[in-house]
């Protein structure tokens, strides 16, 4: 492959570099020449924007993987919005995106507050912290697996301080086991918007909180009327970043429950993957990501919303 | 204000607690990958090893059939890297490119990128499954590059428009001078200019990379090319409760990323906020 393609470079090479001068001048002197855009633009237009497309299609139809499909309109939606296990599923999701949205962004600023400044450890306190976010979220939902096993370390803590009527299956109990992933994809991220804030309190000049000291505000009436307003676009960036990774979480679900028990904790990730890749049912599969694509682009557009209305 | 109190200390002495109980879960990774069978089946998960072996390691680096992790390594290693090859080689030209020729095709272009982030791939793996198993692409290492090149490169280009955008002209308008071809200006002075974005994109793309499972688990479950995530995931299956095994098997895995983590913190904790803030 690359012994063709190198001739034909060359041939483009020469050929364009007329082209460059033409395009230099008028672009007041530079080298670049246009189709060295056209390599990235096909790869993303092919893996991205036509599957995309022709993922749109599938949603409509009953294609199982083989053979002919045929379009069902909207049989797919109609079903997903009938079957009690998939609108629990979907309700899981909304749900497990909130929890992570607000916890993961309190914690995160908490912390980014506590070491924006000052601190002798801060520095190491911050690489720390971020640890969690560099390593592979399937890996580390296996160590909090075993924390909560059944016979695992938290429920031994629990009976040695005398709290042995605490103690569950954490991850096999219906009624526990979605707040347990919850804890787990949450604590994954804490670092990472503890460092998104960081990089929003940087903007904020500790001359500002001096002054209101001096108007004798407390910490509080200057967490509250200087800074939080100061970081308002950070809040927003934050929070529909984590509002689209918290839609989309599958790792720690997978790992953890896969979705159990009785469905507790399937979310519509989870459940694309069952539907589609171990049932073979690419079209219903289809249907239900393109609703999660919904729900993904609807948070977007919620983002894009609040940044504006900032001026106000 | 801004004096180190008496309330300073209690913070961060409070500070230092939250952070580690925020580190508990790598005291059991670490505490059971060093016991031997027995030890850990018997002793209690906080009871130090004794004595301390590497017997977990050896049993999970001898692997099982579904979790073979020096090859699930090796795969990894090969993905990761061939993927971002293509995406700094191809994504800092197209970012030159659309930053240095003005007009409305760059602009359309840049949006074309942009939106290429948000769009969510999961809606278009199954169109892709279908169309890469009709290649045979499916459940090989280069079906895994072009994938993870084509759905990363809206990332790369992105990453280095913000840095190509500021870059000053100077540099090419002296080469342009010195007559050498164009590619190899761009080669042997833009691209050495652009060092710090090509790390934030090695750093971003590649951890992205090294840790997907989803696309990973459809497109290599069962293959001998599998990627870590899913031998780990093969591994876990087979090893249900040796937990000694499998900690010393998540930690072989973990290695390479810690490494890096260790030398370069400073550069991936900024690389996460800058590709995100910007």
């Amino acid at each position: 492959m690359r012994s063709v393609a190198v001739p034909a470079t060359r041939v483009e090479v020469v050929e364009t570099e007329g082209k460059a001068r033409r395009a230099g001048r008028r672009a007041g002197g530079s080298i670049a020449v246009w189709w060295w855009a056209v390599p990235a633009v096909v790869l993303t237009i092919g893996i991205q924007y036509l599957s995309v497309a022709a993922g749109s299609v599938y949603a409509f139809t009953n294609y199982r993987g083989f053979g002919k499909a045929t379009f069902v309109g909207f049989d797919n939606f109609v079903k997903i919005f009938h079957s009690p296990a998939t609108t629990r599923a979907l309700w899981n999701t909304l749900l497990l995106a909130a929890c992570f949205v607000i916890f993961t962004n309190v914690i995160g600023m908490a912390l980014a507050l506590a070491l924006n400044r000052l601190l002798k450890l801060r520095y190491f306190l911050r690489v720390l912290i971020f640890l969690p976010v560099v390593l592979s979220p399937l890996a580390v939902a296996y160590v909090w697996k075993f924390i909560f096993q059944p016979n695992g370390p938290l429920n031994g803590m629990l009976r040695t301080v005398g709290l042995g009527d605490w103690a569950t299956a954490w991850l096999g109990n219906p009624a526990t086991a979605f707040s347990t992933i919850a804890v787990v994809v949450v604590w994954q991220n804490i670092g990472l918007a503890m460092v998104i804030y960081l990089a929003g309190l940087a903007n904020v000049s500790p001359e500002l909180e001096e002054a209101g000291a001096v108007d004798g505000a407390g910490p509080a009436a200057r967490l509250f009327r200087i800074v939080l307003p100061l970081l308002r676009p950070t809040i927003v960036i934050a929070s529909t970043l984590t509002l689209i990774q918290g839609l989309r979480v599958f790792d720690q679900v997978q790992a953890l429950t896969a979705g159990g028990p009785y469905g507790a904790t399937e979310t519509l990730s989870t459940l694309v993957y069952k539907e589609t890749f171990v049932n073979g049912k690419f079209g219903y599969g289809s249907a239900l990501s393109l609703l999660l694509t919904v729900l993904i682009i609807a948070a977007a557009l919620l983002q894009n919303a609040a940044l504006r209305s900032r001026g106000d | 204000m801004h004096r180190y109190t008496k309330r300073t200390l209690i913070l961060e002495i409070l500070t230092v607690i939250v952070a580690l109980a925020l580190m508990i879960p790598f005291f059991f990774l670490v505490n059971l990958a060093f016991k031997g069978d027995t030890d850990a089946f018997l002793s209690p998960a906080v009871a130090p090893p004794k004595p301390p072996t590497l017997s977990a390691f050896a049993d999970a680096w001898a692997g099982t059939p579904t979790g073979n992790i020096p090859l699930g390594l090796l795969n990894s290693v090969i993905v990761t890297a061939g993927s971002l090859v293509v995406l700094i080689a191809l994504g800092s030209l197209a970012a030159f490119t659309i930053t240095r020729i003005p007009g409305r095709l760059s602009s359309a272009l840049y949006v074309l990128f942009l939106v290429g982030i948000i769009l969510p791939f999961l809606l278009g793996l199954v169109p892709l499954y279908v169309v890469m198993r009709q290649l045979g692409l499916v459940g090989t290492l280069p079906g895994m590059i072009i994938l993870y090149s084509g759905l990363l490169m809206p990332l790369s280009v992105f990453l280095y428009t913000g840095f190509t955008r500021s870059l000053p002209r100077e540099y090419e308008e002296a080469a342009q001078v010195d007559g050498s071809s164009s590619l190899q200006t761009f080669v042997r002075i833009i691209f050495p200019l652009l060092r710090p974005a090509t790390g934030t994109v090695a750093i971003l793309a590649g951890l992205i990379i090294w840790n997907d499972f989803f696309t990973a688990l459809i497109f290599l479950i069962g293959s001998r090319n599998a990627t870590l995530p899913v031998v780990i995931y093969g591994f876990v299956g087979q090893n249900v409760s040796a937990w000694n095994v499998i900690f010393a098997g998540i930690i072989l895995s973990m290695i390479p990323v810690l490494l890096l983590y260790l030398f370069a913190q400073r550069k991936f904790i900024q690389g996460f906020a800058g590709g995100i803030k910007s």
